[in-house]
């Protein structure tokens, strides 16, 4: 991953929704979770996915994290609905 | 202090409940195992075909080992075992199972308890249910549970 890049995935219903596992966010300064969907959510190509109305769950570099958590250049974010493992 | 003894594994392959029984049971100084393991149940008026279970790869087996981690800071236990299955299950399928063996029988149960209220709640891990429906086949992402965000939460107010 570029230093000025985020890398991002989604799973689950969010996976479907967006009709994509993975893509790749320019960042150039580190930025909060929350303002990093809001990116996602102003892309073109993903005008038509309700961000907004869906109850997500985030994780940075592989770990659970919350909306005001920062994210920086070369970070790996996850978006996806509550689990329901077990 | 002893350390505890952690497997967490994530895998497409069934599991030998006997074989993972046998290691647990070896564990010097205890004197209690518990194991549980949960299986696919057939819902939806015996509609059910398959149950889908996706999971984010790099990140479930780190999320199931904090989990025992933090079991291991709670109760007084020597041994646990994870494993968690992925992929496509049939009803009556293994589909998780957890192990632990402690001196006594009080921490097993406990142990085995919270890592299964934990595993619902914190592990990146996705269930689809696939169904006939009036002979058509019909596929949909399960929702979270009320009940599972409770059984999670109550641990909070617990001191051990």
């Amino acid at each position: 991953m570029k230093a000025n890049q985020i890398h991002i995935r989604f799973f689950a219903s969010l996976r479907e929704a967006v009709g994509c596992a993975e893509l790749v966010q320019p960042l150039s300064e580190a930025c909060q979770a929350a303002d990093l969907l809001t990116m996602l959510a102003n892309r073109k190509e993903l005008a038509a996915v309700d961000f907004a109305e869906r109850n997500l769950l985030v994780a940075i570099n592989q770990q659970l994290a919350g909306w005001q958590d920062w994210v920086t250049p070369g970070d790996e974010v996850a978006f996806f609905p509550p689990v329901t493992g077990g | 202090m002893m350390s505890t003894r952690i497997n967490c594994q994530v895998q497409h392959d069934d599991f030998d409940v006997a074989a993972v029984y046998q290691t647990l049971q070896q564990t010097p100084l205890c004197g209690a195992v518990v194991l549980f393991v949960g299986l696919v149940r057939q819902q939806f008026d015996g509609q059910l075909q398959a149950l889908e279970l996706e999971h984010y790869p790099q990140m479930t087996e780190k999320a199931m080992r904090k989990i025992a981690q933090e079991a291991c800071e709670r109760f007084d236990i020597h041994a646990l075992e994870v494993i968690h299955r992925v992929g496509v299950l049939a009803p009556q399928d293994q589909i998780v199972l957890v192990g632990a063996a402690a001196p006594h029988r009080s921490d097993a149960f406990a142990a085995a308890q919270f890592l299964m209220d934990f595993l619902k709640n914190q592990v990146p891990i996705w269930k689809k249910v696939h169904v006939l429906e009036q002979g058509a086949p019909q596929a949909q992402w399960v929702d979270i549970k009320q009940s599972d965000i409770q059984a999670a939460a109550r641990w909070q107010f617990q001191t051990t």
